[in-house]
């Protein structure tokens, strides 16, 4: 589904992604780790297609596409989804309005009919249900004023109304007290299936007792130097970052 | 589980995302012109000119007499130069005063009106056929100096309700236009208003007896349509005691090259516990990209709660015309009144809007309540000016004011004037402003939701306009969604 070769990227002319590999199938759950600063965000903002950052070499395949030549809406309509890590506030459009415009506007993009108001609402109160999500969150403006949590949820409900192929979880985590990390990926993992697949950012190892992936990335230095099951998150949670810092080091010396 | 019931709320029943997807015109769309034969004055301003417009209106003599003491009155003013906009000097006698389509004067029915004439309202989206309409608003019609047909009339009458032209209601209430006209905004108020005052053409008359609440939308749509002239209308809306209106005031014109003056006054009286709503969508030709034509929109608007428990609020949405300077005001005289301003003005290329209200607090616990939204986009300049005033006698008197401007772009500006001026201890006035831009990661956030970025920018607006916007009857609030988006195409991506 999401095939990343040898991709290089930076902002402001330095260079951050040096060179990542990273092959997704439909129905896995991948996970990446790493310590600050090495790169993980910076490939949820690549690969979403965020404006000022560029991509200096390799390539994205996304279901057959070059996923590098679309613009970001485009990438939404291919199926790609990024639950950010700090959700933007729009004072004064309801969250309602704004989802309803999202789904309508991908669903024009895949060649589908625009849901009218009756059968979007219809829709919405199946996911609703689903989700566990009640109303007031969706009437209000868009994250204005709203918690660390309700802002992730607001981001996994968004998630499951657009239905998507790849989703990308940056550090989805962050801020949550243990009780919001629960809902939250309760809510993921729900929308887990065998056609979708789900790429989670972190830094903790305590979300993927949650969503338990089936590949465990380390990215360090702009580059993925260890790969894994899900026990390679647990040894990271045991020993730190540090020995992956030290085996990297090492080798970089030799 | 519990299920909650869910409500649809108030911007989905309108349907606005359906309108923004509409929104795929770039050009002023109503710039086209109807070719039709006019009947016109010469040149120019002289008290000869003020005479032939009385007389081809058949004024009766105190009428001309109105007029030719504001013409005098002008005479001896100064053009005002305090607002924050620039625009070469204007030349009175370079305009057409008085500019009325040939056709039957007096239509008994609408079937009379020059189907040509129809049709241009037809283009515009008002039809004139009572028929066809399917909401329930009351139009009359202005083309240039003339108002051309007003609808439901007959209707209204019945519940005692007069809605008609201003000409007509010279000839046929002359007793209610001697009370009133000039009476919240009097000839000599400002320049302009006594340029108005001697020259205006036509307008709509409104008369809401006591205890009638108009049943429809009352709305006059205003149409510069001959080159070279100016529109001057003069609009008066009078509510007795417990009655209620709502008054809608649409305008267009076409694009043309050189710049078109439109000096309008409207005046309102609200009598005890009477509610006036008036709405404005201001959609004038605001000139082309590099600044070329548009419309001067120089424009006396004020209210007065005369009695006790009275309301006049203001809504305006403010997208079109090359320059604005209109402060909607309310004086509160009658004990309890409230007076309101809510405001959207918008501002693109090169544009420049001053603009803003007056709440004048004479009577003991008067409310107003101002919230105005700027929004200035390309190397627009986008002014609030605004004055709370509380007389000795305003006990209690309350005003809350909140100004925010959002930026597009880095070559526009926005500038807020507010002046305040309190000489009864007890009065509270409060006043915020916030000034903000619309930001790449907001537009990131909706572009990675599929939304491109022209429907971004549109959905940040109406955000950030909506309290303004829900303050629109319905049939308005659809259509000034659209313009906020429309106006604002291509200033930013």
């Amino acid at each position: 589904m999401l095939k990343i070769e040898n991709l290089q990227a930076g902002i402001e002319g330095k260079q951050i992604l040096k060179g990542i590999n990273l092959d997704i199938k439909p129905g896995e759950v991948h996970a990446i780790m790493g310590p600050n600063g090495s790169g993980k965000s910076t490939l949820a903002s690549v690969l979403a297609g965020r404006e000022n950052y560029e991509v200096t070499g390799g390539s994205v395949t996304f279901d057959g596409k070059d996923l590098l030549e679309l613009a970001p809406e485009e990438r939404a309509g291919e199926g790609l989804f990024l639950a950010f890590q700090y959700p933007v506030e729009i004072p004064g459009l309801s969250t309602t309005n704004f989802i309803k415009t999202a789904v309508n506007e991908v669903r024009k993009y895949r060649g589908q009919e625009a849901l009218d108001a009756v059968g979007f609402l219809k829709y919405m109160k199946e996911k609703m249900a689903m989700m566990n999500m009640d109303q007031s969150l969706l009437s209000r403006p868009l994250n204005e004023g709203f918690s660390g949590g309700e802002k992730k949820r607001n981001e996994i409900f968004q998630m499951a109304m657009l239905e998507p192929k790849l989703s990308i979880l940056d550090e989805t985590d962050s801020g949550l007290d243990i009780d919001a990390i629960r809902i939250v990926s309760n809510g993921v993992n729900k929308l887990r299936g065998k056609n979708n697949s789900v790429l989670v950012i972190t830094h903790y190892q305590r979300l993927l007792d949650y969503i338990v992936p089936d590949f465990v990335h380390v990215l360090y230095k702009g580059r993925i130097v260890k790969s894994g099951t899900k026990e390679l998150a647990l040894e990271l949670e045991e020993r730190g970052y540090d020995f992956i810092k030290n085996e990297v080091n090492v080798g970089e010396e030799a | 589980m519990k299920t909650e019931i869910y409500q649809p709320e108030r911007e989905e029943k309108r349907e606005d995302l359906d309108i923004l997807e509409q929104t795929v015109l770039n050009e002023y769309k109503y710039g086209f012109v109807t070719d039709i034969e006019a009947d016109e004055a010469p040149k120019g301003l002289s008290e000869d000119i003020v005479r032939f417009i009385s007389s081809k209106k058949n004024e009766p003599e105190w009428m001309l007499e109105w007029r030719l003491k504001a013409y005098r009155q002008w005479l001896k003013m100064t053009e005002p130069n305090w607002a924050n906009v620039k625009y070469p000097a204007i030349n009175y006698q370079d305009i057409i005063y008085y500019s009325a389509p040939k056709q039957k004067i007096n239509p008994k029915s609408l079937d009379e009106i020059d189907p040509e004439l129809r049709r241009t309202f037809e283009k515009l989206g008002i039809s004139l056929d009572e028929q066809k309409r399917l909401s329930g608003v009351a139009v009359d019609a202005v083309i240039d100096s003339v108002s051309i047909a007003t609808t439901f009339k007959d209707q209204l009458a019945e519940l005692g309700i007069i809605f008609c032209s201003m000409s007509e209601a010279i000839q046929e209430h002359p007793e209610l236009i001697r009370q009133y006209l000039g009476s919240v905004v009097p000839a000599t108020d400002n320049y302009f208003s006594a340029l108005n005052s001697a020259v205006f053409s036509d307008g709509s008359f409104c008369f809401i007896p006591k205890g009638v609440r108009c049943p429809m939308e009352l709305s006059t749509y205003f149409r510069i349509n001959a080159e070279n002239t100016g529109q001057f209308e003069r609009t008066l809306i009078v509510a007795e005691d417990n009655s209620y209106v709502s008054y809608l005031e649409g305008c267009t014109a076409p694009m043309r090259d050189e710049n078109q003056l439109h000096a309008a006054v409207v005046e309102i009286v609200a009598l005890d516990h009477a509610e006036v709503k008036y709405s404005t969508v201001q959609n004038w030709y605001p000139g082309d990209k590099e600044g070329k034509g548009g419309i001067y929109n120089f424009v006396t608007k004020r209210g007065i709660c005369k009695g006790v428990h009275s309301k006049i609020s203001w809504t305006q949405v403010e997208t079109g015309s090359a320059v604005t300077w209109k402060y909607p005001s309310v004086i509160l005289k009658g004990d309890h009144s409230i007076g309101e301003f809510y405001s959207v003005a918008v501002t693109n290329n090169l544009q420049q809007a001053d603009t803003g209200t007056k709440m004048m607090h004479i009577g003991k616990n008067t409310r107003s309540r101002i919230v105005s939204k700027g929004i200035s986009a390309g190397r627009s300049q986008n002014s609030y000016r605004g004055l709370v005033q509380v007389g000795k006698n305003a006990e209690k008197a309350r005003n809350f004011s909140q100004c925010d401007s959002l930026l597009l772009g880095d070559k526009c500006g926005a500038h807020t004037f507010p002046y305040i001026e309190v000489k009864n201890n007890s009065a509270v006035v409060e006043h915020e402003a916030t000034t903000s831009k619309i930001g790449e990661d907001q537009i990131f956030y909706c572009n990675q939701r599929g939304i491109d970025t022209e429907t971004a920018v549109a959905l940040i607006i109406n955000g950030f306009a909506k309290e303004v916007m829900n303050q629109l009857p319905m049939e308005f609030a659809v259509e000034a969604q659209k313009l906020l988006a429309i106006s604002l195409e291509g200033s930013v991506g």
